[in-house]
């Protein structure tokens, strides 16, 4: 298999931090990357730029790794539009002050939050993307992709003490994702940084938690989602290899990666070898149904590609990767779940999670967590740490609200950062380790 | 394409465009990527990258454009998107091109060796690397092992006439190891670089990620207890990388260093001695000018345990009254200039592996910690991460252990620290460090 992947590439983005709107920059790329398949070997060149000579010299090249297998060429088709996500508005048609202005209502309604708030950065990114994929195999696709995105990140101090908070907004999506309210990502993240100025330090123990919708999400993409992208599995190199079938989790949770989630974040119109993103169910009522899929990985296990042949550009090799990765709702409240808990966690945010697919070990910084006591939200705790296994952490699922929301995450996997949105309602988890910082 | 030239006529062209100043960073390099599993390849890579970033001021504000074509209307389109963007900026008094520009005498960049490697012997040393991690009796599994290079050039230039160039090379090797089995899969990473493949050992490589593997095989949930501890080159790397984030005076001004305003205070125990060294030969990091045209230096960051500068650029520079350290960092063409690290050093000791253990007597030798990034709180530097290694019992390594977290502040842990290990290496986490064992005389334990 030969393949033709093309992009180009314009990104702007702008910042404000402490009163200041500084760094503008808006950028313009173009590139290639020309991968060829033999067995279980894969040979890529990439190029800066569409030049011919730069193209067919790195064609070339890749090619040298497999001569003596020369077919007679092909004709390529035309390719054809994947693009799906509706974009209203595209960012580059809005004026650059517009964007500058919309960073000094987010900083002045940071500021206003309460006199404790000392500094506020928001960030603001677009960017849009054209790639055009070709295949030996017939494949001739294309997609169109615009996101944006808005970030706040908030400190507050009291005395000696200094705590942050942050927030975002984004999707595979144009300006009107912009257009409600966006200052509510300012006052979040302020409102997260003023309440851990009342933070005590987080207990040791094992304990019940409860994790919150959106972002706490990214407990499944850590602690279930690497796990289930079929390049780990296929070197066993995930503790989910092998388990295909298996009751892995209680009857009531359910799980999905979906790329074509309308506008969300992590989704694509096809993914990054042209294969149409879709819905996979990779847990259905408890048992695992699915792992995640590109094209080589299918082959080799017989099955279809499931849309998560993604890159970062052209600069990289497409390998499985999640999109958007969530628990379907259940049939709980939030209040129920908490309210079941005599002590326990209550783990709204996280500031990010790390996880070893090969054994499922994982482990996530709580930035904005709660005490449970006597089934009421109580006092705001710093420093906790979940540490876990995914699949002891998936079988201890006892309770799934039905408050779905998705957040914007960045996936970083073999030197390769992605899109992902991550999001679930409301989860409680029996029984996790937290470290915490109390003695 | 000649870099120097491409970055001189993106700096004219912004200054047609009407920019009071500009400069004009152009990179070009070429690289290998070779993944071995199973005793074949499983990729290899050829790719030629080249690209620019033109930054322009209007006054003291400054806007900033990067791409990939350096054809002549390319770097205009460019040096007008700069000059634009800068129109949305703020006014900075502090911004602007550096007062003086030049560049230091660093050698060994470029090692003569790297372009006589053929690709089928980078391949051979990646099957090599992989061969000596399968190699050890109870690794199950290798999962990556991998060989890459890069080869790349460099040019600056600004509208006061500075105009420089560098070449330099970089090759490095790793692979992961697993040993165990189910949920008692340890996994083990062992990596080497230098500046040709000929610095690279691919036994010692694959032999040190079988190792790590191994020594944890068995681990369990230890007690969670109060207890000196002793952080491996790789761990200290990555917590010495952290800290010298925080030691940026960009983090510094910006109200998000915990050492804000502790220059000159103790902040740590005499034995650790820290520096900032962008001329280190070896340094991946090093260069002979900063990103934005400085000479680098060697920078001393903690000497008799304390706090003796943070990193500098020309802004950061002139908002403190200091001048810049030559510590104008850019991550690529696609990233303007912002104070930071280059190559972190810690000055190694006297005691190896065995002598940190006698020291210890009992406490825990910390081989892997995960969420760092995550775990610490950038502003008052506490911290609880997850770690996994081995029990040290009666002045010995012993039980190995896992599914725990330590937790500390930064600065009670550097102040905490007792002793800094014989055994420096460089490290590519945390950015670039050369790292040190280091032993910490109490951390809080978390496990069962």
């Amino acid at each position: 298999m030969a393949e033709l992947y093309a992009e180009s590439r314009r990104g702007f983005a702008l910042s404000l931090d402490d009163g200041r709107v500084e760094r503008p920059q808006s950028g313009r790329e173009r590139g290639a990357c020309v991968r060829v398949v033999q067995g279980e070997s894969t040979y890529y060149g990439y190029v800066d730029g569409l030049a011919e000579e730069d193209l067919l010299r790195v064609a070339g090249s890749v090619s040298e790794a497999v001569r003596g297998n020369a077919r007679r060429p092909s004709a390529l088709r035309s390719a054809e539009s994947g693009t799906r996500h509706a974009i209203a508005t595209p960012p580059e048609d809005v004026e650059a002050t517009r964007k500058a202005e919309l960073l000094r209502a987010c900083d002045e309604r940071a500021r206003a939050a309460g006199a404790e708030v000392s500094q506020a950065r928001i960030g603001y990114a677009e960017s849009h993307r054209q790639v055009e994929i070709f295949g030996s195999d017939g494949r001739a696709a294309a997609d169109d992709r615009t996101r944006i995105r808005l970030s706040a990140q908030v400190v507050a101090r009291r005395d000696g003490r200094v705590e942050t908070g942050t927030d975002t907004r984004g999707g595979h999506a144009g300006w009107e994702l912009l257009e409600d309210d966006p200052e509510n990502v300012a006052d979040e993240a302020a409102r997260r940084a003023l309440t851990a100025l009342d933070a005590v330090d987080a207990p040791t123990g094992r304990l019940p938690v409860v994790v919150g919708n959106g972002f706490g999400g990214v407990l499944l993409h850590e602690a279930v989602g690497h796990g289930l992208e079929a390049d780990a599995v296929q070197k066993d190199a995930s503790v989910y290899a092998g388990r295909i079938g298996d009751q892995l989790a209680e009857g009531f949770v359910t799980a999905y990666d979906d790329g074509s989630r309308a506008n969300a974040w992590g989704s694509e119109g096809v993914d990054d070898e042209g294969t149409p993103t879709r819905r996979t169910t990779v847990i259905e009522e408890g048992r695992l149904t699915s792992y995640l899929y590109d094209l080589l990985r299918a082959r080799k296990d017989g099955v279809e590609s499931t849309g998560n042949g993604r890159r970062e550009s052209f600069r990289h090799l497409p390998v499985p990767r999640m999109t958007n990765t969530f628990f379907a709702p259940g049939k709980a409240t939030p209040e129920e779940l908490i309210g079941g808990v005599e002590r326990g966690l209550y783990a709204v945010s996280f500031g990010g999670g790390q996880v070893e697919p090969a054994t499922g070990d994982f482990v996530f910084g709580v930035s904005e967590g709660y005490l449970i006591e006597n089934g009421r939200v109580t006092t705001p705790v710093r420093g906790a740490t979940l540490v876990g296994n995914g699949l002891e952490a998936l079988r201890a699922i006892d309770g799934i609200a039905g408050d779905l929301e998705i957040a914007t995450g960045y996936c970083g996997k073999g030197g390769q950062t992605v899109p992902a949105g991550v999001g679930q309602p409301h989860v409680r988890i029996r029984e996790l380790t937290v470290g915490g910082t109390a003695s | 394409v000649n870099l120097e030239d491409a970055a001189r006529r993106a700096v004219e062209a912004a200054v047609s465009a009407g920019a009071s100043d500009a400069d004009a960073w152009a990179e070009e390099s070429t690289s290998r990527h070779v993944r071995v599993y199973a005793g074949e390849v499983e990729s290899l890579s050829d790719a030629g990258g080249r690209g620019i970033g033109v930054r322009a001021f209007a006054g003291s504000r400054s806007g900033y454009a990067y791409g990939t074509d350096l054809t002549d209307e390319g770097v205009s389109e460019l040096a007008r998107a700069a000059r634009e963007a800068a129109e949305l900026a703020d006014e900075d008094e502090h911004d602007g091109l550096p007062d003086e520009s030049g560049s230091a005498d660093v050698n060994g960049l470029a090692s003569p060796e790297f372009g006589g490697w053929s690709t089928e012997r980078k391949v051979e040393l990646a099957l090599a690397v992989e061969r000596a991690a399968r190699a050890r009796e109870g690794v199950t599994q290798v999962e990556n092992a991998v060989y890459a290079d890069a080869d790349g050039s460099v040019a600056l230039a600004n509208s006061r006439g500075f105009a420089a160039t560098y070449s330099a090379t970089q090759a490095w090797a790793y692979a992961s190891a697993f040993a165990g089995e189910g949920a008692d899969l340890m996994t083990g990473l062992g990596v080497a670089m230098g500046r040709d493949p000929g610095a690279l050992d691919p036994e010692a490589i694959g032999a040190e990620a079988a190792d790590r593997a191994l020594a944890l095989v068995g681990a369990r949930q230890p007690e969670s207890r109060r207890c000196p501890v002793i952080l491996d080159a790789f761990v200290a790397a990555s917590f010495i990388g952290f800290i010298g984030s925080m030691l940026s005076a960009e983090a510094v001004q910006r109200g998000r260093s915990l050492f804000a305003g502790r220059e000159g205070d103790v902040v740590a125990d005499p034995v650790l001695r820290l520096a900032d060294d962008g001329t280190e030969p070896e340094g991946p990091s090093s260069a002979p000018f900063d990103g934005e045209g400085v000479p680098t230096r060697r920078n001393a960051l903690i000497e008799d345990g304390r706090l003796l500068s943070f990193l500098h650029d020309s802004r950061t520079a002139r908002r403190a009254g200091r001048s810049t350290t030559g510590n104008a960092r850019r991550g690529s063409y696609r990233s303007p200039p912002t104070a930071g690290t280059t190559n972190l050093v810690v000055e190694g000791g006297d005691r190896d592996l065995a002598g940190l253990a006698a020291q210890t007597g009992d406490g825990l030798y910390v081989t892997d910690v995960a969420g760092l990034h995550s775990g610490v709180n950038p502003v008052s530097g506490t911290f609880s991460v997850g770690a996994s290694g081995r029990l040290v019992e009666g002045g010995e390594l012993g039980t190995p252990v896992r599914e725990m977290t330590i937790a500390s502040d930064l600065v009670s842990m550097l102040t905490a620290v007792r002793s800094v290990g014989s055994d420096v290496r460089w490290v590519p986490f945390g950015g670039s460090v050369k790292a040190a064992p280091l032993l910490v005389g109490e951390m809080a334990v978390s496990g069962s």
